[in-house]
């Protein structure tokens, strides 16, 4: 049971990572540009996606705090400030996205509002990420920090690596989803980004040498895990051989790869703990009554229903956008 | 633990859940009322019915897109705010909030796709069901966040293991009486607020003489509707009386502001409660009124709040009000509703046009009484939060400042005042423009997962 639901709770929190971050980051790249043709094109190739990316958040919260209700409670709240940031953030973007296309004369704040939104989001989980790795204090299975500890030169720089990466993700969507100027400009964007994000990845990496994070013994200790950077290189490879020769699905795929390394090497240098190196998967879940409520109902069923209902609504929205349609 | 994050935290608690409520209330109604229009349509072909539907359809998506976007800081704000509430009774409002999300997530996501975009694509009975699917999804999630807070009410079905609740009975957790006449008392607010909204519509369209046929169709549904709903849901509330009075005597006190008990007990209609001096200035009250309505009795013995020490006590002033305010919008709705059914009966409604002032301006009655109902319950728990297991002063988060939580407020407040604003705007300039025949705009252009795209057709609906 306990193996089950933190199956389900990884595959969803992958879900939200790879979804949500496309409609992030193509929300950032929003900002880059003024040219309102092009604005059009990238709304128009996350605006019928986003909601329903965005439930997959509320899926893993509720799924985290049903079935592993000490590790919601310890997380949440020790991440107050940057939960209700990212929540203001969502909320902001999300009416944005919506009533840009009412606004007349007020259209200038819903831009703002939604590149604002996007990035703030983008940013507070990727200092989630970065606190969580890092390590926070507890005792006895209790937070013992204060509201601020999450915050830390560390953590920041794992919240701007995010939002490069998300970026970078949202700026493969629109080589995928777009043509003629959106996607060019998205062409030329990746392999700047890619080196952001390779240059973080890599000062990341030494200050987390530097600061002797529990998180890197973990590797030592698990050299199986030096495979998945080697996949993740050939994913690199793949995105770029895919910009040279303009091979529009290419690069999404690669990086789409590229992030799901990445999660899985946290996943793995993580377990069994959910919150390391102090609560471990089994402590954290809940009692087995619970997880078998919520087994036979919505683990069986409704889950699985969620899934083809994602897959489907991807399916209706597939090719590329199209401009002339509906009422971008 | 401080008490001025602790003072921070409810505030932000209520603001936010109130805030909240407003939308699921004025959908879930919709929800049910744009069903039986549809079936309507199907039945009689009458193209009234579908003009109207296909209006209110647009309306409800911008609700339901608010009510969205809101909904979610909720299922976080018990983590943030309320973490030793989430860590110790995790187990049990976990599950259920995830049923929540999970099964009325599943109906609304998918079906209300079919119901914004697929008029042309899926055959009408299919059609009609999506319909009635989102209706379903939008009761369902009442249904368990109604089963969620009446555990919170009454807890039932668990044991304390290391000071951790575990349900050991899951199907008492569901069954709970309270669930029972809750959840209908508060599902029947939900309906009556959808009539309400219905009515008071058609009766500004009959005011400004415009829409005809259409705006007779909503007057005269939706006070019909209410006309049966209210009475119904009176007898609810006296039902939901009754459970407060069995199982949550101090709250039953302090909603009857008695101090003292009494033996043929009178009951205070109106006073100033004095907690300080536990007594009421300016009474108005009835003798032995209060045993009747308590006990069905003339002579039962009814508990005052000096029999609990202060400690154990709830908040007077607010529960006493509150419910004074939600049975006096209950009654002066009864009032409205039979009137206006009784005139539009005899066919004299159109021409009252007092009358149809009054129904028009009666639209917020309905959400004052859920509001203030919420009040009552929630106020009149303290100072628990699960009553009788935990208090609201353990069950916030224990390193919480009061900076952080003034922040957060105010982050709160300031997003939610912008975003209400807006989207009122768009919503009254949707009732404004009124329903249209033409038949462009029978295909709102709003994307199955983008409830808030109805918003966008508001250029071409708004000449
Ligand atoms: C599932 C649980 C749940 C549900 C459905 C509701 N509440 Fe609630 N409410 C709480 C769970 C809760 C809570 C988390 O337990 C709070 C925070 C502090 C407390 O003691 O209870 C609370 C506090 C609280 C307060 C402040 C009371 C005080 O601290 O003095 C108000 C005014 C409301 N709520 C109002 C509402 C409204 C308008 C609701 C309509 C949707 C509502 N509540 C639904
Ligand atoms: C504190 C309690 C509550 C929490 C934590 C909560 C949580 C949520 C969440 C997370 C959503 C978003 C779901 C989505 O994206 O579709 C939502 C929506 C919704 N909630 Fe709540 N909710 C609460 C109270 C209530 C109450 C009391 C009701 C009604 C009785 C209610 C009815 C609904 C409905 C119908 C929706 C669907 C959206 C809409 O129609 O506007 N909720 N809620
Ligand atoms: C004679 C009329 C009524 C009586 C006696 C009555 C009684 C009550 C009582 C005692 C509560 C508190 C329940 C608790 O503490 O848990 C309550 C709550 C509530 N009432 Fe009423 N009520 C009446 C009319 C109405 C009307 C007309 C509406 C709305 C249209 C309404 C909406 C609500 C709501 C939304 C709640 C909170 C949900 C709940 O606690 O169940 N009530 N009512």
């Amino acid at each position: 049971m306990i193996l089950y639901w933190s199956l389900i709770l990884a595959l969803s929190m992958l879900l939200y990572v790879l979804l949500d971050g496309f409609d992030l980051g193509v929300g950032m790249l929003f900002g880059l540009t003024r040219d309102e043709t092009r604005r059009r094109h990238m709304l128009a190739a996350v605006s019928p996606l986003w909601d329903g990316n965005e439930t997959w958040l509320i899926v893993a919260g509720v799924v985290l705090w049903g079935a592993f209700s000490q590790a919601y409670s310890l997380l949440v709240s020790a991440f107050y400030v940057p939960v209700v940031l990212m929540l203001a953030g969502l909320v902001f973007r999300g009416v944005a996205f919506e009533f840009r296309g009412s606004a007349r004369r007020t259209r200038a704040i819903w831009n703002v509002g939604f590149v604002v939104g996007s990035v703030v989001a983008a940013f507070m989980q990727g200092a989630m990420v970065g606190a969580l790795v890092k390590g926070l204090p507890i005792v006895d299975g209790r937070f013992s920090g204060d509201v601020m500890t999450w915050c830390s030169s560390f953590s920041m720089l794992c919240g701007v690596a995010l939002c490069a990466g998300y970026a970078l993700l949202g700026a493969s969507w629109v080589i995928k989803k777009c043509e003629a100027d959106a996607r060019d400009a998205a062409y030329r964007a990746i392999a700047p980004l890619l080196l952001v994000v390779l240059v973080l990845l890599i000062v990341l990496f030494f200050h987390a040498l530097h600061e002797n994070l529990a998180i890197m013994h973990r590797w030592l200790d698990r050299p199986y895990l030096f495979l998945v950077p080697l996949v993740a290189l050939c994913a690199i490879a793949g995105t770029l051989t895919g910009v040279r020769r303009h091979r529009d699905n290419q690069p999404f795929l690669m990086i789409v790869v590229l992030f799901i390394c990445a999660y899985a090497m946290l996943a793995i240098s993580f377990w069994p703990y959910m919150v390391p190196f102090s609560l471990t998967i089994a402590q954290a879940a809940g009692p087995h009554t619970s997880l078998v409520f919520m087994f036979w109902g919505e683990g069986l069923f409704v889950y699985p229903l969620m899934l083809m209902y994602t897959v489907y609504s991807y399916n209706v929205f597939k090719g590329k956008v199209d401009l002339t349609s509906g009422h971008y | 633990m401080d008490t001025t994050a602790l003072m921070l935290s409810r505030l932000q608690f209520a603001f936010t859940v109130s805030f909240h409520i407003i939308f699921p209330s004025f959908t879930i109604g919709l929800a049910a009322w744009l069903t039986v229009l549809e079936a309507l349509y199907l039945i009689t072909g009458r193209p009234t019915y579908r003009c109207v539907f296909d209006f209110w359809l647009k309306i409800f998506g911008i609700a339901f897109g608010m009510g969205v976007v809101s909904g979610i800081v909720l299922a976080f704000e018990f983590g943030t705010n309320w973490s030793e509430l989430s860590r110790l009774s995790g187990p049990i409002q976990g599950p259920l909030l995830s049923y929540e999300t999970f099964t009325a997530f599943m109906l609304e996501a998918s079906f209300f796709g079919v119901l914004l975009f697929g008029k042309n694509r899926v055959k009408p009975g299919l059609y009609l069901f999506s319909t009635a699917m989102v209706a379903l999804g939008t009761t369902l999630s009442a249904f368990w966040i109604m089963v969620n807070n009446s555990w919170m009410q009454y807890p039932v079905g668990y044991t304390i293991q290391n000071g951790v609740y575990v349900p050991d009975d899951w199907l008492k957790i569901i069954f709970s009486p309270v669930v029972w006449v809750r959840f209908p008392h508060m599902l029947l607010a939900a309906y009556v607020t959808g009539a309400f909204c219905v009515a008071a519509t058609g009766a500004w369209y009959s005011l400004r003489g415009m829409c005809r046929a259409e705006a007779r169709v909503m007057l005269r549904m939706g006070l019909f509707l209410a006309a049966i709903l209210v009475p119904v849901q009176l007898l609810f509330g006296h039902l939901v009386g009754d459970y407060v009075h069995r199982y949550q005597p101090i709250k039953f006190a302090a909603i009857e502001a008695r101090w003292h008990d009494e033996q043929l007990a009178s009951e205070v209609l109106l006073a100033w409660p004095d907690a300080a001096h536990e007594k009421n200035d300016y009474a108005i009250s009835v003798p032995v009124l209060g045993s009747l309505i308590s006990s069905m009795t003339l002579d039962s013995k009814e508990v005052g709040l000096a029999d609990f020490p202060r400690s154990e006590r709830s908040p007077i002033v607010i529960p006493f009000f509150a419910f004074r305010v939600m049975v006096g919008c209950g009654l002066l709705m009864l009032l409205v509703a039979w009137g206006g059914t009784l005139l539009s009966l005899k066919e004299r409604l159109l021409q009252r046009r007092a009358l149809l002032w009054t129904v028009f301006l009666c639209f917020p009655l309905p959400f004052i009484a859920t509001l203030t109902g919420w009040f009552t319950a929630e106020v009149g728990r303290q100072p628990w939060t699960v009553y009788g297991v935990l208090r609201t002063a353990d069950a916030i988060t224990p390193f919480l400042t009061p900076r952080a939580a003034a922040g957060s407020l105010l982050v709160f407040c300031v997003t939610y005042v912008f975003i209400f604003a807006f989207g009122t705007f768009y919503i009254y300039r949707l009732l404004k423009g009124g329903p249209t025949e033409d038949p462009l705009h029978t295909l709102p252009a709003a994307s199955p997962s983008r409830p808030l795209s109805a918003a966008a057709d508001l250029p071409s609906t708004v000449k």
